[in-house]
């Protein structure tokens, strides 16, 4: 190792070697977890990616690396946009937590947004979206649709995020089905087309005919397409080619507002360090069109209950409820608060199988 | 006409051309994907094979080549000593991760205690792990004469299973209720495997792939087990005779490869990773299979195709990050190369003959 290597490495540990003072143009970098194209999360994390460049046009210069491993690869490519020059990078998946945190400790004066973790430093912010809101839509249309009585769910990781929004279909479904039953099948991916057809086919032979999906691809959607009579609905992204069958609806995560926010507030020298966590009500997520195969009865009820989460009139998980062994959680009108859902790791009672651990 | 001619023993000459023949012939048919993608394909050829090496932030790349080529090494010179006796172990991937998860068991339960026997422990630990997963085939096979190639290869799935299970049970976290993943181990000063010297990438799991390369290359050259091993592939009935015992064999290079591959995992969950999560393996185990052929089962070789293989890595990242190269066609860049090098070993094993006889009449 010379002595100019030796400088260099010094000058990357203490932070300085950041080519991102020199520039007129702000620059936003985006890590994705699955290819831009995968019809769902990632997806839409590009449209708000674009959104940020129709919005400031010549101010501003996006890069982005798609199918980037939640591990160590993932802190290289940070490092990689970092060292490019990038003020503003956010890295848009849960396993991206702890690269993220340790970049950013090496790249004091770039800015880091870590979707969907908890961890948080004096230049990373987390933000999220309170998908469980759109997941109450969803346990309404599902429990009033269902002929079986059957729902099954695709599971990505038995994380908080994934167990609020089981808790929560589950819980508005059962208000208006009592007999309706979840099964849940993990498939320890975020993308894998493969792998969530299969679960999906294994959901419906086992008598499903709603299907829920907490992963990222469309193959869920046409698994349930080639099934027949089963519905589902369409997962981070519309999926609208799906419908009118088997997608009913969908949950629509938008984040260019965000993005274009927080792109903002670095132009501008107002970034700090914070924990965003937005619902319907900000706008933050969408519930996509109801199409016509819904009753519109089904229909009318399922956009009340959407506006009365939008206008803060209702919270998805409201009291009276019990956890899964019987134990209480919430007394009668009781609210949850963040810090319980933030860290969600129980099924509410009537829910079957438990959460692998 | 154009024919092919056997050639008696392979050229030397081409033995060492052909894999400079084929880089050339990736950067020509590559360069016109890219040029059809609407890239400059100079600028990308130079971003994958010259920036990483001596552009602007080939401080940080440099280290980074070694982080991702040790594993890739580690794990190819155990597979490659077991392809040459004709063993094909395929589950390399499934025997690092089980060594990631027995090295970092270990670790975890000293915490918090320091001392410096953890770190040797946890090495200890984890090239046990990869060679008792390895042991489940070896042993079907011995014994029942199953197909060591179906058997590993299934016990990486089963490994994944096991890994997913770690991550949220027995391994997790206790400060981070809910969340999967365990504690991160460069957070824990006697189990963390750091760079040696700082920024280097030069971590433990490096000098280990080196040290590998160097034995094998003595086992294979030098001693009479080697002789053995390259006897058993090429003529298993000459081996008998020889006085080698097949059984023994299967059983010593199975077990060698999961005892490297179980290190590689143990070094990366103890350094570049940090932590045993459900996705804690990237495909090593199945990459170094590639590395080993790349290489020609040689330890030298093996070295060199190793990085190799983690230039284009490297290279193929700051292609996507900086010109906005798509995933798929840095991965259709990577198959080039391997379908290139398979395709011009033709040179080496054939002579091209230009048939210049009229027909006949």
């Amino acid at each position: 190792m010379n002595a100019k290597t030796l400088l260099a490495c010094t000058a990357l540990a203490l932070g300085l070697a950041g080519g991102a003072m020199a520039q007129d143009k702000t620059k936003a970098g985006f890590i994705f977890v699955g290819p831009i194209g995968d019809g769902g999360w990632t997806f839409e994390h590009n449209e708000g990616r674009m959104a940020v460049e129709e919005h400031f046009g010549d101010k501003v210069e996006t890069v982005y690396q798609e199918s980037v491993p939640e591990g160590a690869d993932a802190e290289r490519a940070m490092t990689q946009m970092a060292l490019g020059g990038a003020d503003i990078i956010f890295t848009t998946s849960f396993g991206y937590m702890d690269p993220t945190i340790n970049v950013a400790a090496k790249f004091p004066d770039v800015k880091f947004e870590h979707a969907t973790g908890f961890k948080r430093a004096d230049n990373v912010s987390t933000y999220s979206a309170r998908f469980y809101e759109g997941r109450a839509v969803q346990g309404h249309i599902a429990g009033k649709m269902t002929k079986t009585n059957k729902v099954g769910y695709i599971g990505s990781y038995p994380i908080p995020e994934v167990i609020r929004g089981i808790n929560s279909a589950y819980i508005h479904a059962k208000k208006v089905n009592p007999e309706i039953e979840f099964s849940v099948i993990w498939a320890y991916t975020w993308f894998d087309p493969a792998k969530e057809a299969d679960a999906a086919k294994a959901l419906i032979e086992q008598g499903a005919d709603v299907i829920l999906q907490h992963t990222d691809s469309t193959a869920p959607q046409a698994a349930a397409q080639e099934a027949g009579n089963v519905i589902s609905f369409g997962q981070a992204s519309d999926m609208a080619e799906y419908g009118p069958t088997p997608r009913v609806s969908s949950i629509i995560d938008n984040w260019s507002p965000y993005y274009i926010a927080r792109v903002q507030a670095v132009m501008d020298g107002t970034w700090e360090s914070m924990d965003t966590w937005d619902g319907i009500g900000p706008g933050m997520v969408k519930i996509g069109e109801i199409s016509d195969a819904v009753p519109a009865d089904v229909k009318a009820e399922a956009e009340a209950l959407r506006d009365a989460i939008a206008a803060g009139d209702y919270h998805p998980f409201t009291g009276p409820l019990k956890k899964q062994d019987g134990s209480d959680w919430l007394a009668d009108g009781e609210v949850a608060d963040d810090g319980t859902l933030a860290g969600m790791n129980f099924y509410v009672e009537g829910l079957t199988g438990d959460i692998p651990q | 006409m154009i024919r092919l001619e056997k050639r008696p023993t392979p050229s030397q000459f081409w033995t060492y051309t052909t894999p400079i023949v084929a880089v050339l012939l990736t950067m020509l048919a590559g360069g016109l994907m890219f040029a059809l993608l609407g890239k400059n394909p100079v600028t990308a050829i130079k971003t994958i094979f010259y920036d990483p090496v001596l552009g602007e932030f080939a401080f940080y790349y440099r280290g980074q080549l070694l982080v991702k080529a040790g594993p890739l090494i580690l794990i190819a010179v155990g597979l490659a000593i077991g392809f040459r006796a004709g063993i094909w172990n395929i589950g390399a991937e499934g025997q690092y991760i089980m060594g990631a998860i027995c090295g970092a068991a270990v670790g975890l339960a000293f915490y918090p205690t320091e001392s410096w026997i953890i770190f040797p422990l946890m090495i200890l630990a984890g090239a046990l792990g990869g060679t008792l997963w390895a042991m489940v085939p070896a042993i079907l096979k011995v014994r029942f004469n199953t197909n060591e190639i179906l058997v590993s290869l299934l016990m990486v799935y089963v490994a994944e299973q096991l890994l997913a299970a770690m991550a949220l049970g027995p391994l997790r976290n206790p400060e981070t209720a809910g969340f999967p993943g365990s504690r991160n181990l460069q957070q824990y000063p006697s189990a963390a495997n750091t760079d040696l010297i700082a920024g280097t990438g030069m971590h433990w799991g490096v000098v280990a792939a080196f040290i590998a390369v160097l034995f094998a290359y003595i086992l294979l050259s030098r001693h009479l087990m080697g002789f053995h091993i390259q006897l058993a592939g090429q003529s298993p009935k000459a081996a008998r005779f020889g006085g080698v015992n097949p059984k023994a064999l299967v059983v010593f290079c199975m077990g060698l490869s999961g005892a490297l591959a179980g290190m590689a995992g143990l070094f990366e969950v103890a350094g570049p990773a940090g932590q045993i999560s459900i996705n804690f393996n990237s495909g090593y185990g199945f990459t170094a299979i590639i590395v080993a052929f790349l290489g020609r089962l040689h330890p030298i070789g093996i070295l060199l195709a190793g990085l190799l293989m983690a230039l284009t890595y490297i290279g193929g990242e700051a292609a996507q990050a900086t010109l906005q190269i798509p995933a798929a066609a840095i991965q259709a860049f990577q198959g080039m190369l391997l379908f290139f090098l398979l395709g011009v070993d033709v040179l080496s094993n054939y002579r091209i003959r230009l048939d210049r006889r009229e027909p006949a009449r």
